[in-house]
């Protein structure tokens, strides 16, 4: 076996490649299932863009925390939500994360540190904020990472967030996951600053800007602002340029895109595929290895669907339940 | 012990002691403290109108100056909420809501609905509401209705020193969400109030004021704007039973119609506009439920359906005053069907 010239071990590297092979498979399989009628209401996909999730994940533990955006499986499947009781809630079941009551732009798992995708665009960075206040009393060396869309990276509760960050010094990690588009707008237009790097500078702190592809460009320079973050040295911006495959929600047909964009895009900036030519061509991993993870992983979630698809639907008295712990 | 003190007072009271109790507490809002970072004094104002005053001497960091950016600081108290802290957080006036709501009606009342039970949280959002302070259209507003609509929250609005302490103190330990709403021109009023830490439970209202010819229910300021209408109706030998509801979220519906259904007769008094207020739900409740207890036609008395007036002689106008309760009693006491249309 070649030497290793990765910064992660062997384990650690396939525990990052089954993590986004878990999350393209899923939401390769949603693409497919929501095409056939089975899933109620709509569902945003983060296939093509598994690297980021993955790449940040790969440093936090339990106590850490992340708020998520609508376009949340990935998030959840890095910070180790369980995909059974995702996929049981997107197809709101009783047995899902958040006993059907969520559905795909809630699902949380607090006993993760995962706080929630939201349907609010912008809304977790306050939040984030608060659960990395929470971190820095209790003294525990916990982290926050809120993540947006070069989108959401407009509203005022993101904008403001940095803000606060910086003056309280909370160990927040802000992530742009900028794939180009926000819903059908081109970032180029929305976006007022040529670069992320200006508004984090803009609002004292560190930005980074890394092809968000890159699995391990990513895992690098989350490491470093995230261990900055945790050492008490203060919230700091990461860009991950990124692409998105299917559109901005299922059923989208993506008219907006250039001729040959969406070919282009999976032929050359295919994360998975970037991530395991190199692995395989280091000689750290043999293709082998990787297939034997596919086969778990389609079997994974062959399985999460079927139970899904099995599982009980809420009880007509749970419409009422849990509004608030006592009223 | 007990002795007579401001509802301000009795605010800063709840707040010390609770962040004695708990160290999980933790406060925070515009200028709390008060000169953070600037060259003159710490601790220089304790908030706008000082009610935090002196905790920053015996909490320190706990209490949290923030900058002017509400969205951020409303979320954060929330975020840190769901992560195990008690945040109180202050929004000034709580016309300030309308930068920030999405934080508490979007994310904080739906948390535990949303992840099906699986999170609790305990954030107390408090501050200002209320007219008669001349300040105007933007900070002046009685805007509780806004909050009652929406399930996940709980609502607060005392009508003096001693409700404050206990519903505040309550108020931090509930493991719900909280709108905690003072009114700004009760903050000097004082009354007997016990040194000694007490909760005073949710849905409970609190009857001022026992009578068998009419009930008059109401919140906050006008409560007292009741209680004198009640006095002059002696005069004319009406006796009014007036209910301080302390609580709006939940609500007390049973001391409400157990009472109608003695008096027969309801006036419903709410500083709010009349549009879907207060007044408008437990009317509807009330002809729900004890329809056939009803001897007259049930009388609201709001603010009307304007913004706030700045000018005092108008604003003078605009909360109900003890004269519009007191006629409106008098409507309910005519025959059947003889009381004039009023106007929204």
């Amino acid at each position: 076996m070649a030497q290793n010239p990765f910064p992660l071990g062997k384990d650690e590297l396939l525990k990052a490649y089954r993590t986004m092979r878990t999350i393209r498979e899923f939401e390769e399989r949603l693409h497919v299932d929501f095409a056939k009628g089975d899933i109620p209401g709509f569902v945003h996909l983060y296939a093509g863009e598994e690297a980021c999730a993955t790449g940040i994940m790969m440093h936090l533990n339990d106590n850490d925390r992340i708020a998520s955006t609508h376009r949340g499986h990935g998030h959840c499947i890095a910070k180790g939500v369980d995909v059974h009781a995702m996929m049981a809630e997107i197809y709101g079941r009783s047995t899902g994360a958040c006993r059907g009551k969520g559905g795909s732009m809630h699902i949380a798992d607090l006993s993760k540190g995962m706080m929630g995708a939201n349907g609010i665009l912008g809304a977790g960075a306050p939040l984030i904020c608060g659960a990395a206040l929470a971190a820095k009393v209790r003294g525990d060396r916990g982290v926050g990472i809120t993540f947006v869309g070069d989108g959401a990276s407009n509203q005022g509760t993101f904008l403001e967030s940095l803000n606060l960050a910086a003056v309280w010094n909370l160990p927040v990690v802000f992530v742009v996951e900028n794939n180009g588009y926000a819903e059908s707008t081109a970032m180029e237009w929305a976006v007022s600053c040529d670069s992320y790097v200006d508004r984090a500078t803009g609002f004292g702190m560190p930005g980074v800007t890394v092809d968000g592809t890159d699995f391990f460009a990513v895992y690098e320079a989350a490491g470093e602002i995230i261990r900055r973050a945790r050492d008490g040295g203060g919230p700091a911006l990461l860009e991950c340029n990124m692409v998105r495959f299917y559109g901005h929600f299922e059923g989208d047909a993506q008219t907006y895109r250039a001729k040959g964009e969406l070919e282009a895009i999976r032929a050359s900036r295919d994360c998975l595929t970037i991530l395991s030519e190199r692995v395989v061509e280091a000689g750290v991993i043999g293709r082998d290895e990787l297939q034997a993870i596919d086969r778990e992983v389609n079997a994974l979630i062959e399985d999460a669907t079927r139970a899904a698809k099995a599982a009980p639907l809420p009880a007509p008295e749970d419409l009422l339940r849990d509004v608030y712990v006592a009223y | 012990m007990s002795r007579k003190i401001s509802m301000k007072q009795a605010i800063n009271e709840a707040l010390d002691l609770e962040m004695r109790r708990d160290p999980t507490v933790i406060v925070m809002g515009e200028d709390i403290v008060g000169g953070t970072g600037a060259q003159g004094e710490d601790d220089a104002w304790g908030g706008v109108l000082g009610v935090t005053k002196g905790l920053y001497a015996k909490h320190g960091d706990r209490l949290m100056d923030t900058p002017l950016s509400e969205s951020a600081y409303i979320g954060a108290a929330v975020g840190a909420a769901a992560c195990g802290l008690r945040p109180v957080a202050e929004l000034m006036f709580l016309d300030f809501m309308g930068v920030c709501f999405d934080q508490i009606f979007n994310q904080a009342a739906k948390f535990r609905y949303m992840f099906g039970g699986k999170a609790e949280t305990p954030v107390v959002i408090r501050g200002m509401v209320g007219a008669g302070f001349r300040a105007a259209a933007q900070h002046s507003q009685m805007l509780t209705p806004l909050f009652t609509h929406i399930p996940g929250l709980k609502v607060v609005c005392p009508s003096n020193a001693y409700d404050a302490k206990g519903l505040l103190i309550q108020s931090i330990r509930d493991n719900d969400p909280v709108i905690f709403c003072e009114h700004k021109n009760l903050y000097g009023l004082e009354c007997e109030v016990p040194a000694e830490s007490y909760a005073i439970p949710f849905g409970e209202a609190n009857v001022l004021r026992d009578g068998d010819d009419v009930t008059i229910v109401s919140y906050g300021l006008t409560v007292h704007r009741a209680m004198e209408a009640a006095a002059t109706l002696v005069k004319d030998g009406t006796e009014a039973e007036v209910i301080d509801l302390r609580t709006l979220s939940p609500i007390d519906w049973d001391t409400i119609v157990e009472s109608v259904e003695r008096t027969g007769r309801l006036v419903v008094v709410d500083e709010a506009h009349p549009r879907c207020n207060l007044a408008t739900d437990i009317a509807a409740f009330v002809g729900q439920n004890a329809f056939g207890a009803l001897k007259a036609g049930i009388q609201m008395v709001t603010a009307p359906h304007t913004p706030v007036p700045f000018a005092p002689s108008l604003e003078d106008l605009y909360v109900p005053s003890a004269d519009s309760i007191a006629s409106a009693v008098k409507r309910t006491l005519s025959p059947k069907g003889a009381s004039p249309r009023i106007a929204a």
